[in-house]
């Protein structure tokens, strides 16, 4: 089956980011396709490589794009969403004059566009979030 | 549905669940969006409104003392946009003290039994 997955909130203070992750990782272990995973609202805190957790905890941000480059999955970031929370890469930095871009190794800045087409590529869209 | 009718330009049944009341969080705002840009891929969308999230329709927001925008009037330009089918909760309107005249749009009022035949018949719903 072919899924587009949808995260919602951020890393840490939600689960929904790691009950995201380790349903892609089972799908992909049953030989399922994702298409697309798509963050949204606080869920695009995901993708900055900036996040420095604990060593002892997992890092959230660092196993996506571990994921991604393993599956050559497709991870994206509603630009919208990102810049009103401060997530960029080199083109939006550049862009809307920004100094510093954060963006994490995997991870791509577009469009909503690229969730509906989601929705109607896949045969189930599953959203994790509140 | 199949590869086949996806490229026989086959329309997918799209339902958007809005649970949320519309200021607090940023979920009802970023929904609309979400609908605003979908509605270019010209599919067949439809819009629930269930607990919280009837408030997001009420007539008479005035957001002007908490510094956010009031996008309300947005959801009259739906109908611009060819999404035109809003069905709305009436268990959770009337635990609200609310009925339909207090609304800013037309909306169908919806049983919770209708509501969930609605969703049984949809390919994608995405839940904010």
């Amino acid at each position: 089956m072919k899924f587009t997955i949808q995260v919602n909130e951020g890393p840490y203070t939600h689960q929904a980011s790691d009950s995201a992750y380790k349903f892609c990782e089972a799908a992909l272990a049953k030989g399922h396709e994702i298409f697309r995973v798509f963050f949204y609202h606080d869920g695009v805190n995901n993708a900055t490589r900036l996040t420095t957790p604990p060593q002892d905890d997992r890092n959230i941000v660092n196993r996506w794009s571990d994921l991604a480059a393993k599956h050559n999955l497709d991870l994206v970031v509603c630009v919208a969403a990102a810049q009103r929370r401060g997530i960029a890469d080199e083109d939006e930095a550049k862009r809307n004059g920004k100094d510093a871009n954060n963006i994490a190794p995997g991870f791509r800045i577009s469009g909503l566009g690229q969730l509906i087409e989601g929705g109607i590529q896949s045969d189930r869209l599953v959203v994790f979030g509140d | 549905m199949s590869d086949e009718m996806m490229e026989g330009g086959a329309v997918k049944k799209f339902c958007y669940v809005n649970r949320k009341a519309p200021y607090g969080t940023i979920y009802a705002l970023e929904s609309l969006e979400v609908v605003l840009i979908g509605a270019a891929f010209e599919q067949d969308v439809s819009l629930v409104f269930i607990d919280d999230g009837v408030y997001q329709l009420t007539k008479g927001q005035d957001t002007a003392d908490i510094g956010m925008k009031n996008f309300s009037p947005t959801y009259r330009a739906l109908e611009m946009y060819d999404v035109e089918k809003l069905y709305v909760d009436k268990e959770a309107l009337e635990a609200r003290g609310l009925s339909e005249e207090d609304l800013l749009v037309d909306v169908q009022v919806m049983s919770r039994e209708e509501i969930a035949g609605l969703m049984e018949e949809q390919d994608v719903v995405l839940t904010f």
